[in-house]
């Protein structure tokens, strides 16, 4: 039966993470995702799961990478001080190929910023926050119920690859409250455990890149190392071949497949020459925008990118290959820009509309940045 | 060789032997004593999982027969509340050592203990950071010479046994490894405790801190560790002079109080007709056994 | 009988200091690993209490009823 609900974003991500299965949630009180947090405290011991409020971030992501181990499908939330403390455990998981979602409520930044406004400062963060080369997914909501949408998708995603997968929100869907619907056949993507073998290698990848992942406490017997380490999951840090074989196939499991992992959202985009590239809060201003510029016959489309990382490069370049113009509005000093610059920068005039402070891009704005041209 | 084997290689990845131990380090002591430990108490060897961080004491884990989670610095005791809350059914062990346990990961060892989650902890503590080559640790005693301590620690060191006791472990033992069967005896303890407890490991780096204190034979440690060792219940009668860089023996704590897993099990059974034990390995969704 | 894998055996000699009745003995003879690992010239000393096997850290250590 389709469910209603008049909720804020925050709301909706905790009712997307128990959708999917979830029923072990660690985290650390901080603004603005702490609604998410609260409302796991009540609903999770309703659903006979587990919550616990850690000490702090470090060990919030350490609980649910152990719980995840443990067999359960985890989640933490948290905002960009809270992300920027989970960064070392966050390249562990993606070294040791451990599924967890992160729901990051984005603020005001760097440092502790505007714990109450809005902003998209955090989007290079989780590319490469950790140090080393790994892959992660990001997705970017801009509603609530897209909240819900994608905290629901990123669980099937952090299964299916067996990666950290990160819900990018901000304070803006965080806090805003919206009617959304849950229907009742929600696609719930299952850990399949591996086959017992004689010789059991829980690091022998299948060729589409990632292996069937073995609970614990279950007769595996498996070493979980965040060193490097080879196919029976026992540390194996100087020989160069065994790195190389294991950080590629980390990075290829997500950047091979990303055409089956990235969605994009587009429209107008045919005969457009100018496009307008947004993700999460701003793609609303950019929808309004749009709509009132096709009114008045203005050759203008969207892309919306619904997922940010991996990045959906090829995709970009065959839905924006005849735009000369290319706007992007973001809530930080660029970063995605760049990227978007790299991928079209050689077919059209990629140009940065930065906000910061707070407050998302209005309409308006934009509509008279199109126009400027 | 192999008829007349020694009685804990059945337990360790014998492939991966001789481990990374130095000569004489009392991690390998520690792991028999872990054994052993296992072994004397009620719980079974195929329902035990380990977890620990980084540093030389932190490797154990990776011998062991079993399935281990070997973490990022300092955090073990997160990784393990939240190994032991997503299947309260295994018995965790967490192995770290005086650095990783009290420096970078003090903050989770005093809540771990607060919480009192049924977890033991072994703290091998050597007074010094062996992986990295011989660094002051927060356990080093006042004058140790260390890499980074060319001068002596002029630090007071932290007493970890009375620290963990005080954040509310319900078990506490402190042996040395010149010790090991009153130390297997407090692993066995530890086991059997239905809360958190932490079994302080008092061992030799004689690499780092005997070469650099005028200690330098794992025997010489040892022999040290036996001069300087009093028992919790002679200490009890000395000075504070006369306790000056001693070792003090013994049980610390070992009283029960409600445990972390069974209070939520008792919330869980009073808001929800779900049986917290149903959702073990939810993620697989029935699709294992 | 008490039997010591040389394979394993790093020479800490930690279980001449331990036993309680002397049975082992520092040696000098260097092995095929390069270390000198501990004699027991007399193994009727020995009392099986197996505190050495507990001990030693290299799990090298075998003590069996005769």
């Amino acid at each position: 039966m389709t469910e209603e609900y008049f909720v804020q974003g925050n709301e909706a991500c905790a009712l997307g993470a128990i959708k999917a299965g979830c029923r072990f949630f660690a985290g650390y009180p901080i603004t603005p995702s702490t609604e998410i947090a609260e409302l796991m405290s009540q609903k999770l011991p309703k659903e006979g799961g587990r919550f616990i409020q850690m000490e702090d971030e470090i060990s919030a992501i350490g609980a649910i990478i152990g719980a995840s181990w443990g067999g359960q499908k985890v989640v933490t939330a948290t905002s960009g001080p809270g992300l920027s403390l989970m960064q070392e455990n966050i390249g562990y998981a993606a070294m040791t190929e451990t599924p967890l979602v992160i729901i990051d409520m984005q603020r005001g930044s760097p440092s502790t910023g505007q714990p109450t406004k809005s902003g998209q400062g955090d989007m290079m963060q989780i590319r490469w926050g950790s140090h080393g080369d790994y892959e992660i997914i990001a997705l970017a909501p801009s509603s609530v119920q897209e909240c819900f949408d994608y905290t629901v998708k990123a669980f099937n995603l952090a299964e299916k690859y067996r990666v950290p997968v990160f819900v990018m929100a901000d304070e803006i869907v965080g806090h805003m409250r919206e009617k959304i619907t849950i229907p009742d056949d929600i696609e719930i993507i299952t850990r399949q455990a591996p086959e017992k073998t004689e010789d059991y290698k829980p690091y022998e990848a299948p060729c589409n890149g990632t292996p069937a992942m073995p609970p614990f406490a279950q007769g595996y017997n498996v070493h979980i190392t965040g060193l490097t380490h080879n196919t029976k999951g026992y540390p194996d840090a100087d020989d160069p071949k065994v790195h190389e074989t294991l950080v590629t196939r980390l990075c290829n499991k997500i950047l091979k497949n990303t055409d089956e992992i990235t969605e994009i959202k587009s429209k107008y985009t045919e005969d457009a020459e100018t496009i307008v590239i947004s993700y999460g809060v701003p793609s609303r201003s950019v929808t309004t925008a749009i709509k009132q510029a096709r009114k008045d016959d203005i050759k203008v489309g969207y892309i919306k990118l619904e997922t940010v990382w991996p990045f959906p490069e090829k995709q970009l370049q065959k839905i924006a290959k005849n735009a000369k113009r290319i706007l992007v509005p973001e809530m930080n000093l660029g970063q995605i820009y760049y990227e978007i610059d790299r991928v079209l920068g050689k077919t059209a005039k990629v140009e940065l509309m930065s906000k910061i402070g707070g407050q998302v891009h209005t309409p308006n704005e934009i509509l008279n940045k199109i126009m400027e041209d | 060789m192999t008829e007349h084997k020694n009685r804990f290689l059945k337990y360790l990845r014998e492939e991966r032997l001789p481990h990374i131990f130095c000569p004489g380090c009392g991690n390998g002591t520690t792991i028999n004593t872990i054994l052993q430990g296992i072994n004397k108490s009620n719980k079974d060897f195929e329902n035990i999982t380990m977890v620990s961080g980084i540093g030389c004491s932190s490797r154990i884990p990776g011998y062991v027969k079993c399935d281990s989670l070997h973490t990022t610095h300092g955090r073990a005791l997160a990784y393990a509340t939240g190994l032991k809350a997503s299947n309260p059914k295994q018995d965790i062990i967490v192995v770290s050592g005086d650095g990783d346990g009290t420096s970078i990961g003090g903050n989770h060892l005093i809540h771990a203990a607060r919480r009192n989650i049924d977890l033991t902890l072994v703290c091998i503590n050597n007074d010094i950071y062996g992986m990295t080559g011989g660094q002051i640790s927060p356990t080093s005693p006042e004058g140790t010479k260390a890499t980074t301590a060319p001068y002596g620690s002029q630090d007071k060191p932290f007493n970890i046994a009375e620290i963990v006791k005080a954040a509310g472990a319900t078990y506490v033992a402190r042996w040395t490894t010149a010790q090991p069967v009153q130390l297997s005896k407090a692993i066995k303890e530890g086991l059997e405790n239905k809360g958190f407890s932490l079994i302080e490991v008092i061992s030799q780096c004689p690499t780092y801190f005997g070469r650099k204190n005028k200690l330098k034979t794992p025997t010489k440690m040892i022999q040290w560790m036996k001069e300087n060792t009093i028992p919790i219940q002679q200490a009890e009668n000395k000075t504070p002079e006369e306790l000056k860089d001693k070792i003090i023996t013994g049980t610390y704590i070992n009283q029960p109080r409600p445990e972390f897993i069974e209070n939520q099990d008792k919330l869980i059974r009073e808001v929800s007709t779900i049986d917290p034990d149903e959702n073990i390995r939810k993620a697989y969704g029935g699709n294992i056994e | 009988m008490i039997y010591i894998n040389e394979d394993l055996c790093k020479g800490c000699n930690i279980c001449v200091e331990l036993c309680p009745v002397q049975t082992y003995q520092k040696s000098t003879k260097i092995n095929h690993k390069g270390v000198c690992v501990p004699e027991h010239p007399d193994d009727t000393k020995c009392v099986k209490c197996q505190l050495c096997t507990l001990s030693c850290p290299d799990q090298a250590l075998t003590v069996e009823d005769d």
